[in-house]
């Protein structure tokens, strides 16, 4: 069994309950942190155990912090970023669902160390039964005085508000979740400055993912340095991994960093395999941003080594033959899996949720899903394929945010590693316009074929 | 000419609850309420957001409509047309479509006589197909109202479909 530090108590039934989750060790974070502690000590803890935001880019989680403007007047803030709309990924959800509590702890404990006041959560305004779900979990811990005025007599003050999304993935990206917390069209702002100098309201702020701030708490219980400990190298303690696609077992699951690729997938406590008895074709294993591997590239290295869930681990080899940690959705496909077509539906998906500021962005992610749509169905030229590419090239770099190069590394990834699947759609036409072509006659290609 | 308006108003209860979202907000940046009021409204006044229902937001929180109309055209939850008692909203990207969603939007088509984006003669049901929920892990689904409907297959379809008919009377 993998440690578990987020979901551990999941099971217990009322852990959603201020009452159970306080009887179980909840909160004792708070009590340590605002009795015993200075914001920056608290700061110091999160810095030694190495957290990286959870969020997708991995960024150390202390260092942000450290970040924040200080020396300003202004009030400062914390937003939880519980946008979690990154496809393949529904662990933020999750945790929210089950146990509500720890992340309302993470947040007070966090605010403490920032010196926000007042925090709020952005939630995707999908998940409308979650919001009477963290309601509530505010409200019981407003009722047992750890929000509020002089929270447990300490002096300190905070206020936590729960805000809906509109339903626009882009408000994921921090700078413009902040436009849609100020009530706008959730557009991108150029950086500099960054939030933690000019965030929500023109103030200091900090965004944070949702199980980057509920780790917070497990690390004040255990101390930076102990968590530190969990995981391997440079990734540090555990993440929560969605696994979706053909596997047995999809779910959310709590894996200690490090754990090697192929027991994920494949051991009966995670994903139990492949399912229908099916051979593997492709992972994409950190949300659809992500570069899609091959076969022969998901359990190994180019260079033959195990591949372990690690954000080093993962992107071994770079863009060439490794891929991300990502926010941790991990979509695998089977044999029967058409490539082109599941990449048609992630850049239909960029297209759509591109917010339409920059031209490469806006114009270039039309076109690259025209070329798929066309491709895929049977109407696609040769030339298509390095017009891909090229189309893939010019937005990399060169947008206001990275939902640009979201959209990029997908294509370029499918092509670099399964140009055969875009050839065969080209040389067979009336064969790919059944949209089940793959399933009845898979594309069992040298890389798939080498690991069975 | 003038037009008649019916006047629309919010109901008591949904007004207190307006001032309460109002103060989570610093002092004059009320504007932050806008997605949530835009909500209230949507569930409020019919399952969309007609011009007078944007233009009476605008009015509660003391800015041009044209600030109302921006914002909710600019996200896809808020509805700008008429749409049926019932919205399926399916899930049609990767996660889901590994798992079978093209079929299950294929078959709401075929049973319900529509495409995607309309709405039935009977004004029951809306189709709309939209993207990542974060369910793939239970995938195929869709969205009706507050709900996530998990692994749906077209088998378990049609008793679906009857139960939704049932609550949305
Ligand atoms: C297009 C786009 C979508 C994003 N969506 C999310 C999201 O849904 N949830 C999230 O936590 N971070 C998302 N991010 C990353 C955020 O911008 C930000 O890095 C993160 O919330 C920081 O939190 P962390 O450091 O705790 O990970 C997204 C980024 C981009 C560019
Ligand atoms: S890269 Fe795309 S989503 Fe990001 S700001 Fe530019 S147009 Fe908007
Ligand atoms: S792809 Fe459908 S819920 Fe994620």
């Amino acid at each position: 069994m993998g440690k578990k530090l987020l979901l551990d108590k999941i099971h217990i039934p009322g852990i959603n309950t201020f009452e159970v989750y306080r009887k179980q060790g909840g909160y004792a974070a708070v009590e340590k942190a605002l009795k015993s502690m200075t914001p920056d000590e608290v700061m110091e803890e999160v810095k030694k155990a190495g957290l990286r935001g959870r969020g997708g880019a991995g960024f150390p989680t202390g260092m942000k912090w450290s970040f924040l403007d200080r020396k300003s007047e202004k009030p400062r803030y914390l937003v939880c970023n519980a946008d979690e709309s990154e496809p393949g990924t529904f662990k933020d959800r999750y945790l929210m669902e089950h146990t509500p509590h720890t992340l309302i702890e993470g947040m007070i404990v966090s605010s403490f160390a920032l010196g926000a006041n007042t925090s709020y959560i952005y939630m995707r305004g999908e998940f409308r039964w979650i919001f009477p779900i963290l309601e509530k979990a505010i409200d019981e811990a407003y009722a047992a005085g750890f929000l509020g005025k002089n929270i447990l007599g300490t002096g300190y003050n905070l206020d936590i508000y729960v805000q809906p999304g509109g339903g626009a993935y882009i408000c994921g990206e921090e700078t413009a979740l902040i436009e849609s917390l100020e009530g706008k069209r959730g557009n991108p702002r150029l950086k500099p400055p960054f939030p933690a100098i000019h965030g929500l309201y023109g103030c200091p702020t900090v965004v944070n993912n949702v199980e980057s701030i509920a780790t917070v708490p497990v690390i004040l219980n255990m101390g930076g340095e102990e968590y530190a400990k969990i995981g391997i190298g440079r990734s540090t303690g555990t993440k929560l991994i969605s696994a979706c696609g053909h596997i047995n077992k999809p779910g959310v699951y709590e894996i200690e960093l490090g754990l090697p690729v192929e027991e994920f997938l494949y051991s009966d406590e995670y994903c139990g395999g492949v399912w229908k008895g099916r051979k593997l074709k492709a992972l994409v294993a950190g949300g659809s941003s992500v570069p899609i591997l091959p076969a022969n590239l998901i359990t190994k290295t180019a260079a033959g080594e195990p591949r372990l869930m690690s954000y080093e681990s993962l992107s071994d080899g770079g863009f060439a033959t490794g891929t991300m940690l990502g926010s941790g959705g991990f979509i695998v496909m089977d044999e029967t899996t058409c490539i082109v077509r599941n990449l048609w539906t992630f850049t239909r998906f960029y297209h759509h949720e591109s917010c339409g500021q920059c031209s490469p962005c806006r114009e270039g992610t039309g076109w690259m899903e025209k070329v798929l749509h066309r491709i895929e169905h049977g109407h696609g030229r040769m030339h298509d394929i390095d017009l891909l590419v090229d189309v893939a090239k010019k937005i990399e770099g060169n947008t206001i945010c990275p939902l640009g190069d979201a959209a990029a590394w997908p294509v370029a990834s499918a092509i670099r590693h399964f140009r055969e699947d875009f050839e065969y759609h080209i040389k067979y036409p009336e064969k790919v316009k059944d949209p089940k072509h793959f399933e009845k006659e898979p594309l069992i290609s040298q890389k798939t074929a080498e690991v069975v | 000419m003038e037009t008649e308006y019916k006047k629309i108003q919010f109901s008591e209860s949904t007004l207190a609850l307006v001032q309460r979202i109002i103060k989570r907000y610093p002092e004059g940046r009320h504007k932050s309420a806008l997605l949530p009021i835009l909500h209230l409204a949507q569930a409020e006044f019919g399952g969309w957001l007609s011009p007078q229902t944007m233009d009476y937001v605008a009015s509660i929180l003391n800015i041009k409509p044209i600030e109302v109309y921006e914002v909710a055209s600019f996200y896809t939850m808020f509805n700008l047309e008429p749409v049926g008692k019932c919205v399926l909203e399916v899930c049609r990207t990767g996660p889901c479509w590994l798992r079978g969603a093209d079929d299950i939007i294929q078959y709401l088509e075929n049973k319900l006589g529509i495409k995607e984006g309309e709405t039935t003669a009977d004004g029951m049901f809306t189709l709309k197909v939209v993207e990542c929920l974060a369910s793939c892990g239970t995938a195929p689904m869709m969205q009706v109202g507050n709900n996530y409907i998990e692994n749906l297959s077209c088998e378990n379809m049609d008793g679906v479909l009857d139960k939704l008919r049932q609550t949305h009377q």
